[in-house]
């Protein structure tokens, strides 16, 4: 329209790029503080242009970790979070997509039953049954274990529903043909069902690894041993000392090496991204 | 609900539901079972023996005082984070909604913050306004104000306000943008015909357009601090200084370090359990749940 | 190659509804049968127990001398044609038409010369690499017969295969499936609503209504001897007229055989203007109420003094009191005219009062 030439675009300009740099100011300090010595910010003398001990800091970060408490390599940590992130991601995708085609594409008794029991977890997030959780892991001797990390955040149904959801709009007339063409059900999920699921599956990805990446809370509780942190965990013990021995360079390129992952996915990813965000919401 | 065309088979569907069912079931309900039956009963000092106590675990908590200022409290952020971010998230979408050069740009620039984890939030902000080294601490000061969060506790819980509402602006930021781009453009111009300036236009063509949105995203994002921001209050302040931010989950998850009582810790589980039943029931009985995009 | 037999077929949906009442037809090796009827009339419901995606609740299907009732879709030697061609989006065409060969365990160099050739016969060679989504409507539709046709099945099934097309496209194809069925000489049953289609196909055209067949028989045979005043109304366009006998001007003009009828038909075409009454044939007079000129012929709609009483509707009827008259050429009385049209007697064609019966004069 008219009036959205001129003037007001130059506020909306003007607007978006104040908010840009809201967004964005605390990371460009990270990044900043990331390349700077520890005196002259421990002293509050900061500088807000980059310094000059990049290679040297973020080599610590990664490989040696802080000299303080925990001295964990961040390296590690990384490893860890990715391989929870993953087995979140895949696991979630793999146990969801084959219970919504059986809820979907059989009839058996208690198939209802089965849904509802798996709907109703979607409205109770891990924490609210946090400890009793904890001691079943603990039961099992899951403590300290991939396994023990990931199994109870799979617990949810979100994908079982998107999945579901997705599959209701396959028209009946392809596993029809498939029948025809002499598929059975699993050469029909194989062959058909599951190529057709790709960009709904990729989609389901991109967010389940963000959120399984940025998991702090259970984490927290059930890594006793450094090696087994997860960067999001890892990186408040090495604000837990007094705040004179804190390494803020080191803290700060871990709170970067935390951020790159995820930011890389919704950057690079981002039709997905956003595909992803707004169907799990639904 | 159902397919008209379906498989026939005895065993192939239990065999394809079952490790979802196994999951669920192990780390789901045993737990959230334990947690209702543990609330119901009173351990001795000695955790030698347990007696049924009915209700009393309840009372004792809604008869704590901490217990009614950490629910206050909760709510009081829910809110406070929810609607500045909504607010700010809102100006943002209207502006970048607008036939902009760049405005995919713009969008990718907004949006990225949805991926930062909200213990490294914390860390962020806290670095940032930390009473001795923050950079902008230096000019609270130079400014005359007596900034220290970790000693004030109104300041400490405007920190996790603003640094919890700083996560979420990217969230609402898209789902505002999705949903300004699903209102027809020529309604807009309908309105702009019947003589509504800009901002008349906003308050009575976008505005309640975009209710279902708003009301949508006003859930999530009160779920949203209830849980979320655990990781930026642990980073930030540990609930600090005293109790002052202090937040349901954290009080389940510090009083559950503390050991003690497991029958008060699991109705204060319980409590949270149906909070958040209530709220996402809220969610799906009004909520308009098709957010386009 | 086989015949199909399907012999007192009944279909009970799990929610009760009766969606086929009985049903037998019996197609010959190689023949081409073509169900018709209007929307809902059951005509998908009977082709796909045939194909055996829907199971059988009463009576037999046999295919090729075998009772096919309990045996898999993918074990009855059939392939079929869907509306929605449901052609597998993820695949290329070429796969698209190996995919059921090769679940067969076929050798793929035979899968490549059966596709290959398949391609030929329907000019997509060129396309073997392409995705459904890059095809034209009309590509697709040729796709999904190749699915068909490279499996070399005893029957071919099709369910409205040429509805999604636009109507050149569909007049085309119409051609082109009866081309092939007739090189291939393949059984096929073919379900369509549109009795164009099913009068140009047809060897034997089978007409359903409410579940049950009406009339079963070669086409040209249906048309001029409609068993039904459903038949008579569904097969022809525009539709037959039917009238009541019961008013006099009618009841009078019609000799003796004809007291039992309750209903007479004349096809718009069996009319001619004119003043002359035919002995024992019928002449009305009508007042024009409109035109439609549409080259080597024209419609005249009249209207008739005496409301017509009948009270059976079927889809395709006319409304009562209406006649169309067709004639040929573009010469026609004006708008609001009084004129008369008269049958002759061999033309006409009696049915008694309810409609389900046609009597032979
Ligand atoms: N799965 C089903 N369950 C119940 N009724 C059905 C089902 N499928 C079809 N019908 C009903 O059976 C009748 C015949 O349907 P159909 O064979 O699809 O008709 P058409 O002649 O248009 O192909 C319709 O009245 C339809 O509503
Ligand atoms: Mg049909």
């Amino acid at each position: 329209m008219v009036e959205d030439e001129g003037i007001r675009r130059y506020v909306a300009h003007f607007i978006l790029w104040i908010g840009i740099a809201i967004v964005a100011f605390p990371v460009y300090i990270a990044i900043i503080a990331s390349t700077q010595d520890n005196a002259l910010i421990a002293n509050g003398q900061m500088s807000l242009l980059p310094g000059g001990h990049f290679f040297e800091v973020y080599y610590q970060t990664i490989f040696v970790g802080t000299s303080g408490s925990t001295r964990e390599p961040v390296g590690n940590m990384m490893l860890n979070s990715l391989v929870m992130a993953l087995a979140i991601a895949i696991g979630k995708i793999a146990i969801s997509i084959i219970s919504a085609y059986a809820i979907v594409y059989f009839r058996f008794p208690f198939r209802m039953s089965i849904f509802w029991i798996i709907f109703i977890t979607l409205m109770l997030p891990v924490e609210v049954r946090i400890y009793p959780t904890y001691k079943i892991v603990a039961d099992l001797h899951m403590l300290d274990s991939y396994a023990g990390l990931s199994l109870p955040l799979i617990a949810s149904a979100t994908a079982t529903l998107l999945f579901r959801q997705f599959f209701m709009t396959v028209p009946d007339e392809l596993l029809e043909a498939s029948r025809i063409d002499g598929a059975g059900p699993l050469r029909f999920f194989w062959d058909t069902l599951l190529p057709l699921s790709r960009t709904n599956m990729a989609a389901l990805f991109v967010i389940l690894f963000i959120l399984g990446w940025n998991q702090y809370l259970w984490p927290l509780l059930i890594t006793t041993r450094d090696d087994m942190q997860t960067i999001q965990v890892g990186i408040r013990k090495m604000i837990t000392t007094t705040d004179a021995l804190t390494e803020w360079p080191i803290v700060m390129a871990t709170a970067v090496l935390a951020m790159l992952p995820p930011v890389f996915v919704v950057v690079a990813m981002q039709k997905l991204f956003v595909r992803g965000l707004v169907e799990t919401e639904k | 609900m159902q397919k008209q065309a379906i498989f026939q088979s005895k065993l192939l569907p239990y065999a394809l539901v079952a490790p979802q069912l196994a999951i669920v079931l192990i780390f789901f309900y045993w737990p959230a079972l334990q947690a209702v039956i543990q609330s119901f009963l009173l351990q001795d000092a000695f955790g030698l023996s347990t007696s049924f106590v009915w209700f009393e675990n309840y009372v004792e908590l809604f008869k704590d005082p901490a217990y009614f200022a950490a629910v206050v409290r909760t709510f009081f952020f829910s809110f406070a984070i929810a609607i500045s971010s909504l607010s700010f998230a809102l100006l943002l979408a209207v502006m970048a909604d607008k036939p902009l050069r760049g405005s995919m740009l713009y969008r990718t620039l907004l949006i990225w913050p949805y991926a930062v984890a909200p213990p490294v939030v914390g860390v962020l902000w806290i670095f940032m306004l930390h009473p001795s080294l923050g950079v902008i601490s230096r000019y609270l000061r130079a400014a005359g104000v007596d900034w220290n969060p970790l000693l004030d506790g109104n300041q400490a819980a405007g920190l996790i306000i603003l640094a919890a509402a700083w996560k979420q602006i990217s969230y609402n930021f898209l789902f505002f943008l999705a949903g300004l781009q699903a209102i027809p453009k020529s309604v807009f111009e309908a309105a702009a015909i019947d003589g509504a300036r800009p901002m008349r236009r906003f308050w009575t063509v976008t505005f309640p357009l975009l209710s279902p949105t708003i009301f949508f995203l006003l859930v999530v994002n009160i779920v949203y601090a209830f849980f979320d921001t655990f990781g930026i209050i642990d980073t930030m302040t540990r609930g600090g200084p005293g109790t002052s931010t202090v937040t349901l989950v954290y009080k389940v998850y510090s009083d559950g370090l503390l050991g003690g009582n497991l029958g008060s810790s699991a109705a204060q589980s319980v409590v949270l359990m149906i909070m958040v039943i209530v709220l996402t029931g809220i969610q799906f009985r009004f909520v308009e749940r098709k957010v386009t995009y | 190659m086989a015949n199909v037999t399907l012999r007192n077929v009944r279909k009970t949906y799990t929610g009760g509804f009766e969606a086929i009442k009985g049903v037998n037809v019996d197609v010959a090796d190689g023949q081409f049968c073509v169900l018709v009827g209007p929307s809902g009339c059951g005509k998908s419901t009977l082709l796909r127990m045939v194909a055996g995606l829907e199971t059988v609740t009463g009576g037999e299907i046999d295919i090729g001398g075998r009772v096919v009732n309990q045996i898999e879709p993918a074990d009855r030697d059939i392939a079929m044609v869907f509306q929605n061609y449901a052609l597998y989006p993820h695949m290329s065409v070429y796969n698209n038409m190996a995919y059921g060969l090769r679940n067969r365990g076929m050798a793929e160099a035979e899968i490549k010369t059966r596709v290959e050739e398949a391609a030929r016969v329907l000019e997509l060679s060129a396309m073997l690499e392409r995705k459904p989504r890059q095809l034209s409507g009309g590509q697709r539709q040729r796709v999904a017969m190749g699915r068909a046709i490279v499996r070399q099945p005893k029957v071919f099934l099709f369910d409205e295969p040429l509805s999604n097309l636009d109507a050149k496209l569909r007049i085309a194809m119409r051609v082109e499936i009866r081309k092939l069925q007739r090189r291939l000489n393949t059984t096929s049953i073919y379900v369509t609503h549109d009795q164009l289609e099913a009068m140009t196909l047809a060897d034997i055209l089978v007409v359903m209504n409410g579940g049950q067949v009406e009339q079963v028989g070669n086409p040209l045979a249906i048309y001029e001897k409609p068993a039904t005043t459903f038949v008579a109304s569904f097969i022809g366009a525009p539709p037959m007229n039917l009238m009541s006998t019961r008013p006099d001007e009618i009841k009078s003009q019609l000799d003796g055989a004809a007291d039992e009828a309750g209903i007479v038909g004349i096809r718009p075409e069996d009319f001619a203007i004119t003043d002359q009454t035919p002995a024992g044939g019928v002449a009305l007079p009508l007042t024009v109420e409109a035109i439609e000129r549409v080259g080597a012929e024209t419609f005249v709609y009249g209207s008739r003094e005496q409301e017509d009483q009948r009270v059976a509707a079927t889809p395709g009827e006319l409304p009562p009191g209406e006649v169309i008259v067709r004639i040929p050429g573009t010469d026609a009385p004006a708008i609001g005219q009084k004129i008369r049209v008269a049958a002759v007697r061999p033309k006409l064609h009696l049915f008694s009062g309810d409609g389900r019966t046609r009597i032979e004069a």
